[in-house]
């Protein structure tokens, strides 16, 4: 006991390292410390890390990052390119392209993180409730997962939002109609394997019901396939969302979403090629961040699955 | 990839074809309904659609008892099932056509971009994927690997739309959207529906070259994505054989390196990869809906944003099912091919 608090002083690297734990609480530190380690080794994933934290800062500051108000027409300033006033030029009714695609960021997380919120808990709870409790109600279940999969999920969303129509909290509903099935299927498959294993057997023996058992012993440890998974979603998240402003079935004008200015700067494209070259590469820079967060979350959670 | 179908230990053929078939059958029923319920939560009423608001009372009735809207849903649903069944998705209120003549009309074009956009990905994918498979790690790796990751992460309409900026508005080099030239519009009988093969048919060997022509940037386009996703499948597959040990047997039995790559591993992935295949082109069907969007091509996806945007209910689930009916098609095919070509699976 002396032996590991005076290392503990001495050096913390080699406490957190250690390979035999002295407590719960050294095992976990140790354990998303070397997980660091693992992820700041791979130089693309935290480039993707930083991306992302970088259009984070930039939505929750976007009031002061952006020089000019981002719905505001000017149309004395209209397809003027970039200068110093306007650092990406101004959109086919004055308003500033680059104050546009700082605001846009927020809709890009909103659309993300709403669509995780909503399809991961439903993915989860479908999934283990499907794999622990198997027979009937296990097929039931799978078998709409896989009428869900049966769709396109482009389609499948484009079909919703008709009916739900236009607009962008319409795209989240529809995306994340379209996103749970994956998940399920990915919970379920890790129910399957820890089901059977001995803790779920002692913890049963002594008296836990299958509510308890889910909750707080299955879905923790089918966290992690799911944030790997659903990080790698994001970038078709984002991709789908923007698809849809694009149709003009997503975020509605003057709303500075990147799909729907693509959209609008369409009419333009011989002239003016600022007004869809912009709002095309911040989507594309988002995705990829995504991206290459996910494969490097793939690496440190899940290293049984390579490529 | 999940595969629709998933199998019990079903010992003989025929039992596990039966089995197949009513899964199938289930999922599509599935597949009905939620077709039938959005096209009930639309708040589009179905009679106004047809009669217009200029219509009387009377009219209104009487179409609406037509339309079998006074049945109980679950009854509704069963007639739902009966018309589409019959081919019968209802009449487009855009076109005044029955939904699934229109569908018929438009598909060829589609088809005939996705199965270019597929011979283009497999021909480029694979052999991609082989050799960053054998060279791991070698720059041609990791070029792969990026191109793969940008495939993944490119908004198709956005690249599509640059595409025609650079090559058409700029270079001046291909034409602008569309499937053929205005001038040489519907001058050839469309006896397959595929242009390109009516063309050749017809002897029309200008037209053809402008078809040829309008076709090479939004199948690229999809066959780029396609790429992304078959070298990155195919690297994953050849890696996973090159590691058996029947490969370094057949080194040691001094068989040489290519015939070890492109006979032997290659040949224990063809499987896998004819599925990987037929989803990746179900996948390319979906993608044509924001491709056609942008350059106009008069296929199914261009039919379906155009019904989507003109509230022309009938049309966008009629096109919806036929989709959905394509992929569940491909995952059968798939599944097929696994439980009764691979000698492993009995």
């Amino acid at each position: 006991m002396t032996d590991i608090t005076d290392t503990n002083k001495v050096n913390p690297r080699r406490w957190l390292l250690s390979d035999a734990p002295t407590s719960a609480f050294q095992a976990w530190a140790g354990r998303v410390y070397s997980g660091c380690l693992d992820f700041s080794n791979n130089r693309l994933a935290v480039l993707g890390l930083s991306i992302i934290f970088l259009l984070i800062l930039a939505a929750i500051f976007a009031p002061l990052i952006a020089p000019f108000d981002p719905i505001l027409i000017d149309l004395r300033n209209r397809l003027q390119p970039m200068s110093a006033s306007h650092f990406f030029g101004t959109d086919e009714v004055g308003r500033d392209i680059f104050s546009r695609i700082v605001f846009g960021s927020r809709l890009t997380l909103y659309v993300v993180g709403l669509v995780a919120i909503i399809a991961a808990p439903v993915g989860i709870v479908i999934g283990t409730i499907s794999g622990y409790l198997g027979g009937k109600i296990d097929m039931l279940l799978m078998r709409i997962t896989d009428i869900f999969l049966a769709f396109p999920k482009l389609i499948l969303a484009l079909a919703f939002v008709a009916a739900l129509g236009p607009g962008i909290e319409n795209a989240v509903i529809a995306i994340a109609v379209t996103s749970w099935p994956a998940y399920a299927r990915i919970a379920r498959a890790e129910t399957l394997t820890i089901r059977n294993s001995d803790f779920i057997h002692a913890i049963k023996l002594q008296g836990a019901g299958p509510v308890r058992i889910i909750t707080g012993h299955i879905m923790p440890l089918c966290v992690s396939s799911l944030v790997v998974r659903v990080t790698l979603d994001m970038a078709g998240i984002i991709l789908t969302a923007a698809g849809l402003g694009f149709l003009g079935l997503g975020a509605q004008p003057p709303s500075p979403e990147w799909g729907a200015m693509t959209s609008s700067g369409r009419a333009y494209i011989l002239d003016y090629w600022w007004l869809i070259t912009l709002p095309g590469t911040a989507i594309f820079i988002v995705s990829l961040a995504f991206n290459l967060l996910g494969d490097g979350l793939r690496e440190v959670l899940d290293p049984k699955k390579e490529n | 990839m999940e595969n629709v179908i998933h199998h019990r230990s079903l010992t003989k053929p025929l039992n596990r074809a039966i089995g197949m078939v009513a899964m199938v059958a289930m999922t599509f029923l599935g597949l009905l309904l939620v077709t039938f319920l959005i096209g009930r939560v639309v708040p589009i009423d179905p009679v106004l659609a047809v009669v217009g608001d200029k219509a009387s009372a009377q009219v209104y009735e009487r179409v609406r008892l037509e339309l079998g809207l006074h049945l109980p849903l679950w009854q509704q649903f069963f007639v739902y099932i009966k018309a589409v069944l019959a081919g019968d998705f209802g009449v487009s209120v855009l076109t005044s056509r029955p939904v699934l003549e229109d569908i018929a009309r438009v598909f060829p074009a589609t088809m005939e971009l996705a199965v270019i956009a597929t011979l283009i990905g497999v021909f480029t994918g694979i052999p991609l994927g082989i050799f960053s498979a054998v060279k791991q790690g070698s720059l041609l790796d990791h070029l792969a690997r990026i191109t793969g990751l940008f495939g993944y992460s490119l908004p198709i309409f956005w690249l599509g739309l640059m595409g025609l900026m650079v090559f058409y508005a700029h270079l001046n080099l291909l034409p602008g959207p569309g499937r053929v030239d205005v001038f040489y519009e519907n001058m050839v009988d469309p006896v397959t529906g595929f242009l390109l093969i009516d063309c050749i048919l017809a002897g029309e060997w200008d037209i053809f070259r402008n078809a040829l022509s309008h076709i090479i940037l939004p199948a690229s386009l999809l066959g780029y994505y396609s790429m992304a996703y078959l070298s990155r499948i195919t690297r994953s597959f050849m890696i996973e054989q090159l590691r058996q040990e029947y490969i370094l047997t057949a080194r040691v039995k001094g068989i040489a390196e290519w015939r070890v790559i492109w006979g032997h591993a290659l040949g224990n992935c063809r499987l896998p990869l004819i599925t990987v295949i037929a989803l990746s082109f179900g996948t390319l069907l979906e993608g044509s809906v924001l491709t056609e969007t942008v350059f106009s091509w008069p296929g199914l996806g261009l039919y379906l944003t155009h019904s989507l945007l003109n509230a022309d209910m009938n049309a966008v689930l009629g096109s919806t099912l036929v989709v959905g009916s394509i992929f569940l098609g491909i995952n059968l095919f798939s599944d097929f091919l696994y439980k009764f070509l691979d000698p492993r699976a009995g």
